[in-house]
């Protein structure tokens, strides 16, 4: 098979759709167009029944106990702007104390920051070189005020697994609600709300093969019954949880990328933790000084995340000698504020290194020629650089980088 | 952000690659920015009696900008005065390349850079005179 440029190796951004997702979504652009929220037409039945298709096999997936426990919402950021905000306020008799980690999506860390300005106290967990948060943290820092427990599923830079079994089961035992953003693991390691003890969980469909701007939270009903305020205003859909006309083409795409994934997902991650596992060792057959960021062992990463440093090596000046291959980088550089990524300093990764880190998230489309191709890619690529760099000069000349002063700016 | 043909050229094809002797007094070396930043450049010049740059080099640890802008100061200080190269300011860099903001700290490193070589450069003269 002939390769097409340029290869896509970031699907921990986003996914491209799976064809058979946007087949299942055409009809109900043009044909099947119907508000679900119209109950005196068939266009209205129509749709309504699709959206109850969809919640079914969402709720499957994840096992949940009824399909009404899926809130439909425009994606994951809104999901956990709903679970969080929504409890807070719900729950703020009973207390104001949340924790969460350091390396949730900004989705989460932000909204705890504003709740903070709002009066709640908000504790956000170390997670260690490993990414990993340990439950015994999750357990000191609760106190009689805490109501909610915030910790992802998986990590979306250097794809680490937490353990939500365990926080599940501390959650139940102290009678504190616990919400998971589930985006970046479904599909792809094992996750079933009921097993976990989870109360909350955030769903985006385009991380799934599905189409963006939509999403779900998982919203349990029964052991206990979950209560929201909502944050938007309106009709009441959703049983009044989130009010707004359902994006139905979206809603049956999601769906159906929840179905196929209910199906393949088990072979899916072992053929791709295989081509990732054949990317790795390529690298670090070919190049020296190359660190792993975060666990590396099955249980406790996702099977289709590589996050590395390329010591010496400037994570946008390799981005982009390889500019034929779509990956991402927590170097400053490649943001707009200049500040390596939070989730590698979390990490206690030194900025020296977080500064050379490049993720790779392959996925459904990923294929073998284009794992080798982009091995060979970057090993000359990142040979190269380091011939242009003057760290790895001096370190080869046996220079203690950290003996210089440097003049920082 | 998608880069300009110039930057892609220039880190593609980087000028002047290399180090010179920094031991040799005709030599002078500039080192700046710090890895813990993401960019760090080192430039140097060889000058000759006359006081002209006869050659630069330069290795850079950073973004393809920082790469251009830095390969780019080597091909305009050969042939230079110092006075001249101390003229070389990092707005010219970024209109030759076409910089957009975020980017131009990776010009004044460069910038930085020339400063730094060309004052290694008259230190080591002057100890030589004083010598
Ligand atoms: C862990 C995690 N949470 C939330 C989001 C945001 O999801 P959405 O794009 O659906 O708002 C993302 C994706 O960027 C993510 O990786
Ligand atoms: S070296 Fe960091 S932005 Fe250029």
């Amino acid at each position: 098979m002939s390769l097409k440029f340029p290869i896509y190796m970031d699907n921990h951004a986003t996914t491209p759709m799976d064809p058979r997702v946007l087949e299942a979504m055409l009809p109900y652009f043009t044909e099947h167009f119907g508000n679900a929220a119209s109950r005196s037409h068939r266009f209205g039945w129509v749709a309504e029944e699709a959206v109850g298709y969809a919640r079914e096999q969402i709720a499957t997936l994840i096992g949940a106990e009824k399909p009404e426990e899926i809130i439909f919402t425009s994606g994951a950021t809104e999901s956990d702007n709903l679970a969080i905000k929504g409890v807070a306020e719900f729950y703020r008799d009973k207390g104001n104390h949340i924790i969460t980690t350091k390396i949730e999506h900004k989705a989460v860390l932000d909204t705890c920051k504003r709740l903070e300005k709002e009066g709640y106290e908000v504790t956000y967990l170390d997670v260690g070189p490993e990414g990993v948060v340990s439950v015994d943290d999750v357990r000191a820092a609760m106190t009689d005020k805490t109501i909610l427990v915030s910790v992802m599923l998986a990590n979306n830079e250097v794809g680490t697994i937490q353990p939500l079994k365990e926080i599940g089961a501390l959650c139940k035992e102290r009678g504190v609600i616990f919400h998971t953003d589930a985006v970046q693991g479904i599909g792809k390691t094992e996750f079933n709300v009921k097993e976990m003890g989870v109360d909350l969980a955030s769903l985006t469909a385009h991380k799934i093969y599905g189409p963006k701007g939509i999403g779900a939270l998982y919203v349990r009903r029964a052991r206990p019954r979950v209560r929201l305020t909502a944050q938007m205003d309106g009709g009441g859909h959703e049983r009044g949880n989130r009010s707004g006309t359902l994006n139905v083409p979206g809603i049956v795409g999601f769906g159906k990328a929840c179905e196929i994934l209910n199906k393949e997902w088990r072979e899916e991650s072992k053929r791709v933790k295989a081509l990732r596992d054949r990317l790795k060792d390529k690298l670090f057959a070919e190049l020296d000084e190359c660190h792993i960021n975060g666990a590396w062992d099955d249980a406790r990463r996702l099977p289709n995340n590589l996050n590395v440093s390329f010591s010496y090596v400037e994570g946008e000046g390799l981005m982009m000698a390889i500019k034929d291959v779509a990956v991402s980088s927590g170097s400053a550089c490649t943001s707009s504020s200049l500040e390596p990524s939070y989730v590698l300093r979390a990490l206690g990764v030194e900025e020296e290194l977080a500064h050379t880190s490049i993720r790779f998230g392959l996925g459904r489309f990923t294929t073998e020629e284009e794992v080798d191709y982009v091995a060979k890619l970057v090993v000359d690529k990142v040979k190269k650089l380091r011939d242009l760099s003057p760290l790895y000069e001096m370190a080869r000349e046996g220079v203690n980088l950290k003996d210089i002063v440097w003049a920082a700016h | 952000m998608a880069y300009s043909e110039k930057v892609i050229e220039h880190a593609e094809n980087p000028r002047n690659v290399g180090t010179l002797d920094k031991e040799d007094p005709n030599v002078g070396t500039g080192l700046v920015g710090a890895p813990a930043c993401g960019d760090v450049m080192r430039l140097q010049i060889k000058v000759s009696d006359a006081g002209v740059i006869e050659d630069a080099k330069f290795k850079t640890f950073g973004c393809g900008s920082a790469i251009a802008s830095s390969s780019l100061a080597t091909e305009w200080l050969k042939g230079r005065t110092l006075d001249e190269a101390s003229e070389i300011r990092n707005t010219d860099i970024v209109k030759e390349l076409n910089l957009p903001p975020v980017k131009i700290h990776c010009s004044v490193l460069a910038e930085d850079a020339i400063k730094s070589a060309i004052e290694d450069f008259r230190k080591k003269q002057s100890a030589k005179r004083g010598a």
